[in-house]
Order: structure tokens, then sequence, then C-alpha cells
């Protein structure tokens, strides 16, 4: 077959650089049946300290209350909430990977989508730990579900919160059985390559007796069409809801309709930088070059560059919208957020995250693999710091008299911190214990999957 | 000491012929003679789903739309009544004058569980069509059946078939092109 070479614009880039459906098993599968490497269990030590450090802070909140937080009124809603948005935003590429671009039928998504896949239900679980301990009295927090209790009440849910709830519970579940559906036929190669007991019981339980059957793939692809088709909704409401936390209430700086699609935008935004950084390790460390190649690397840079002009332009148009209503309160929130006391976090938000994707006009710097690092984990600081410019225009309010500064505590900052280790613990788990890519759908896109390939053939 | 005879033992019955097959197409061309031929208990197994192999097989259409349209509807409906009922029947509690139907607001929690209904009836809907889960099948028998999930394509005839006999089916397989054709025994 010919290889075609990325940098001629002639021919369209194959997305693996091999013919043989066995060299994809090996590359894929290998990895999961190596001795487990010295590295590994360094990083996996690292992170399950950093994970009991949360555990440990959350136990301290627990006994304490909300009061080892930097939160204080008016600035009620601290560095939980921006940490609860910036996990759940990044959690936000993995669908958009696995079920826009699945319908697009963009099938160099084939690299990437187990990977996003597994960062998007990790973020999640990320996330959802600060709203839940944010309510304060933990051991009520079931009064947020619609469940029968002892004081026969029930929740509002005419109340954006409740549909909170809903939003990140279903978005969490479906994200699990998306990712599971997924596995399944990978499941199936491992139990099938499997020689200890362990492993052949195990993978075996999972992959729940897959033979590949030509009946059951049909189901099977209609299934996953119609998992993504209702995904690309849920994943545009989701963020959407997340927003209007902020855009149902009456805070001058909050209360605006440009909220959703912003909000969207900037999660797809966070979320690709995220999977880009986790990529780019993750191919080097594991050899998967050949399946994760440049190509896909630059395209999620132009998603990148559109989503990052995209978050700019919703910026210049906040501003331009306060200035333009006229309304007093609208304008001092504007001004004070970009010029005020908190300047220097509206600063780095600007310069990451409108200035730095910039650079991704440049062919050279979208396919130069450090640089793209770099200018990622900037995206993702910037998108820090565009929820605490949002979350902290709180601090001055209605009543100039209580108007305060608001700064974390040491418990705020290594809860943070803590979230890191439960994320990664789980993404080491899943980098070692189960294919980082879909082998089933590398192999079905490549041309030789085609019942209609001829591999000696110059027209095909 | 020497074993007596069990009484009531079964000979192995014969779950079907199996043929291994080197490519997509190879696979492709094989199933549409089988088709021709007039079998209707068989299948194909593939590492992944291979386009238009249904046509070769002459199969029908997945079920699966059906039943995750019902399970759209049935979770869009529980949303909706759940709030309905939550705030004209359970608990009536009026806040910020808002009305009781407050049917806008009601959007985000009838889309929601509408979405979390259909995944879980897109899952499992898959799995109880195709049998799933079932860890034990005859094919599993056959050492060879393994490389299913990495580089090669089979076809199986089941014995159930009317048309079915061990030798018409080797015979079938063979003249289609198939490869390290054996006897499957369940």
């Amino acid at each position: 077959m010919i290889l075609s070479r990325d940098d001629d614009p002639a021919q369209r880039p194959v997305l693996v650089e091999t013919g043989s459906f066995h060299e994809v098993t090996e590359i894929i599968a290998s990895p999961t049946e190596r001795k487990i490497h010295f590295s590994w269990v360094i990083l996996f030590c690292l992170s399950v300290s950093l994970m009991s450090l949360m555990a440990a802070l959350f136990g301290y909140l627990f006994w304490e209350g909300t009061g080892i937080w930097g939160v204080n009124v008016p600035s009620a809603w601290g560095w939980a909430i921006v940490n609860f948005v910036w996990w759940i935003g990044i959690g936000h590429a993995g669908t958009l990977i696995s079920a826009i671009l699945f319908l697009f039928r963009q099938r160099w998504r084939t690299a990437i989508n187990r990977f996003a896949e597994a960062m998007t239900i990790f973020a999640v679980m990320c996330a959802g730990v600060f709203p839940a301990f944010h309510v304060g009295r933990i051991w009520v927090v079931y009064y947020i579900f619609p469940l029968p209790n002892q004081m026969s009440a029930w929740p509002n849910t005419r109340s954006p919160l409740f549909w909170d709830v809903f939003a990140i519970s279903t978005y969490f579940t479906v994200s699990l059985l998306f990712w599971y559906m997924g596995l399944i036929p990978d499941l199936a190669t491992l139990r099938d390559r499997a020689t200890t007991n362990v492993r052949k019981i195990v993978t075996g339980i999972f992959a729940l007796g897959w033979r590949g059957s030509a009946r059951h793939w049909q189901n099977y692809e209609r299934a996953y069409l119609i998992l993504a088709a209702i995904s690309t909704p849920l994943v545009l409401s989701v963020h959407s809801i997340v927003s209007f936390d902020f855009a149902a209430s009456k805070v001058p700086g909050w209360h605006t309709t440009i909220f959703p699609p912003y909000f969207v935008a900037g999660a797809v935004f966070s979320g690709f930088a995220l999977v880009a950084n986790l990529l780019i390790i993750a191919r080097e460390v594991f050899g998967l070059k050949k399946v994760v190649r440049l190509h896909h690397l630059e395209n999620m840079n132009k998603f990148i560059l559109l989503t990052g002009s995209l978050v700019g332009y919703a910026y210049s148009m906040e501003l331009f919208i306060a200035w333009y209503s006229g309304n007093i309160y609208e304008r001092f929130a504007f001004w004070h957020r970009a010029l005020g006391t908190y300047w220097w976090s509206y600063f780095i938000m600007v310069s990451c995250n409108v200035i730095a994707p910039q650079l991704f006009w440049i062919r050279k710097i979208r396919r130069h693999i450090w640089i793209t690092f770099v200018i990622c984990i900037f995206v993702n600081i910037g998108m820090w710091f565009e929820r605490f410019v949002i979350v902290i225009t709180l601090h001055a309010d209605f009543l100039p008299s209580s108007w305060g500064y608001y700064r974390p505590t040491w418990v705020d900052i290594w809860t943070y911190v803590g979230t890191f280790g439960l994320f990664g613990t789980f993404f080491l788990l899943f980098l070692k214990f189960l294919p980082q890519l879909a082998i089933a759908e590398v192999k079905g896109a490549m041309p030789e999957a085609n019942p209609h390939f001829h591999p000696n053939s110059e027209s095909h | 000491m020497s074993h007596a005879e069990p009484k009531n033992v079964v000979a192995p019955k014969t779950f079907g012929v199996l043929a291994e097959f080197g490519s997509p197409a190879e696979v492709y061309h094989a199933a549409e003679k089988v088709r021709d031929a007039g079998y209707k208990r068989w299948d194909v197994h593939s590492p992944f789903p291979i386009h238009g192999i249904e046509t070769a097989m002459g199969i029908g259409d997945s079920k699966l739309g059906w039943i995750a349209l019902f399970c759209a509807f049935a979770g869009a409906f529980g949303g909706f009544g759940l709030q309905y009922w939550i705030h004209n029947f359970a608990y009536p509690l009026l806040i910020g004058g808002k009305p009781m139907v407050a049917y806008p607001a009601y959007v985000p929690v009838t889309f929601e569980p509408g979405i979390l209904f259909t995944a879980f009836g897109c899952l499992l809907g898959m799995l109880v069509l195709n049998g799933l889960p079932r860890l034990y099948h005859a094919l599993f028998k056959s050492e060879n059946f393994k490389k299913f999930s990495d580089n090669s394509f089979f076809i199986s005839l089941e014995a159930r078939d009317p048309k079915f006999s061990v030798e018409n089916a080797k015979a079938l397989l063979s003249s289609v092109g198939g490869r390290n054709i054996e006897v499957v025994e369940d």
C-alpha cells in the first residue's frame, strides 16, 4: 500500500501507518500485557498520595465545616466552584470527540477517542466532588435528589441547581456507558490474547462473551450511532446548564444570555487542550506514534484555535454589551473585572486563552509537538482563570460596605491539587490495564477494512 | 480402578462448521455465496464491523432504534411527570411567585432523563438483542477462533439450520474459499 507523507498535501494522510490488522492489535494491546514499569509505580504512588490528601482534607472539611475554606459573604462561591466548572469543562472534549466527530464521519478521531472518553469520565468525577462537599452538610446531600424523605419535602425542580444535578449525573452515566460499549470488542481482543488465568477471567467477564458476530455488530453499530446522536445535544446541554447556575441569578456580570454558548465553547477548548497534553505524553511513552500521528495533533490544534477564537469573541462581546446596555451595574461589573481588584486574573485569562492559541495559525507551530504542549498548558491555566474571573465577580456585590478580598486558604489549594491525584490514579490505571485506543475502530478505519479494497490496484 | 461407563452419556452434539478467511473482501464475497445457497442459521465473525456485510448476508435492519425511541419517551415523560407531580401534588411550594406548571423550567429535567433512559436502552437493548452476556459459546472451543478479534474473519454454519449437514457445510465453505475448516462440538 501507499504510505503518504505528512507533508505532501496532494495525498490524503493515512490514518494508520501500517497495513496490517495484527500490527494494530500488537501496538495497542501489548502495553497492557507488559510488566509494570518502575516509573508507572512511582507516578501511581504519587497520585494515590495526592488522592489520599484530598480525601483527608474532605474529612477535615466534614469535621470542621466550610469555614476552613476561603469562602465568605459575599464571595460565597470560591475555588470549589471554580474547580468544579474547570473540571467539568475539561470533561466535555471526550464526548465531543466521540459523538460529534463520529456523526461527521471524522475518522481521524479513532486515534484519540478512547483516550478522550476516559479523560471525560475521570474529569467529571473530579468535578463532582466539589459541589458535593460545597453543600456544607454532606450527610444530607441526598436532599438534592428527588427522593422520598422523612420530611415529605421535595426539591424545587424549577431551580438551575437542581437541573445541574440531573445534567452532571446524566452526563457521567452516559459517558461511562458510551465508553464501556466501545470497550467491549477490545476487551474481547484482550481476552483472546490472555495468557494468565486472572487476565482470562477478568477480561472474559467484562467482554460479555463478545464473538464478533456480524449480527451483533449490526445492533452494536446502531446502538453506537444512537448513543452518539443523543450525546451530541447532551454535551451541549450540560455546560449550558452549568452556565445557568450563573446566568439565572441576578448578579451583574452573570445575568447574561451569552453564557451557555460561551461556556460550551470554553469547555471544548480546555478539553481539547488537556487531551492534547495527555496524548503527547502517552504517544512518547507507550510508542503509539504509528497510530496517533502528527496529523491528528494538528487537527486538534485547529479545534483549539477555533474554540479559542470563539472564546475571545465572547469576551469582547461581553464587554461590548456591558457598555451598550447602558446599565451602570453591568458596566461597573465588567470594568471592575478587567481593571479592578483582580485585574491580574483577567490579564492571565486573556493572554492564555485569546492570545496564546492564535499562534496555531502558523502551520509550523501547529505541527511542533512541544510548542503545542506548552500552549495547551497555557490554555488550561487560562481556562481556570476564566472561571475564577467569573466566580470572583461576587466579591464586589450590591453593598460596597461588604466588599472584601477573597483569598483561598491552604485547604482550598491542596484540595484542588488533590483532585489531580484522583484524576491521575484512575488515568494511570486506565493507561496500564485497558487498551488506550479503540482497537476495533482503528482497524475499521483502515483502507484494508473496506470489503472492496484491492491491495494491488492503483485505482483504489 | 476402572471407571464404569456412565449410563446416560450424551454424544457430543455438533454445533456447526467453522471456516477462516483472510480479508474482509474474501469473507464478504463468501457470505454472498452462503446467502445464495439458502442458509439461515449462520454467521460472520470479524474483528470490526464490515461495511455492507448485512446486505451480503441478507439480514434485515436492526430493531434497536425502536427500543431507544421507547426509552427516550419513557424518560422524558417520567422526568416531566415527576416535576409536575412534585409541584402540584406532593409538595406545592410557592417560590418567587413562579407558576406551579412552569413548563419552560421543566425542560432540563425532561431532556436529561430522556437522554439517560435512551443510553441505557441502547446498551442494554444491544445486549438483549444479541443474547449477551453469554460467557460460554461453542465457538470458544476452537483455538483458531481466537484470531477473530485480531486479524481473521470467520464464517460459522450452524447445525440448527435445516439445510445443514457436516459434509455439505464443509463442501460449501471450501468452495467459497474458506481455510482451516473445522467441525465445532457443542
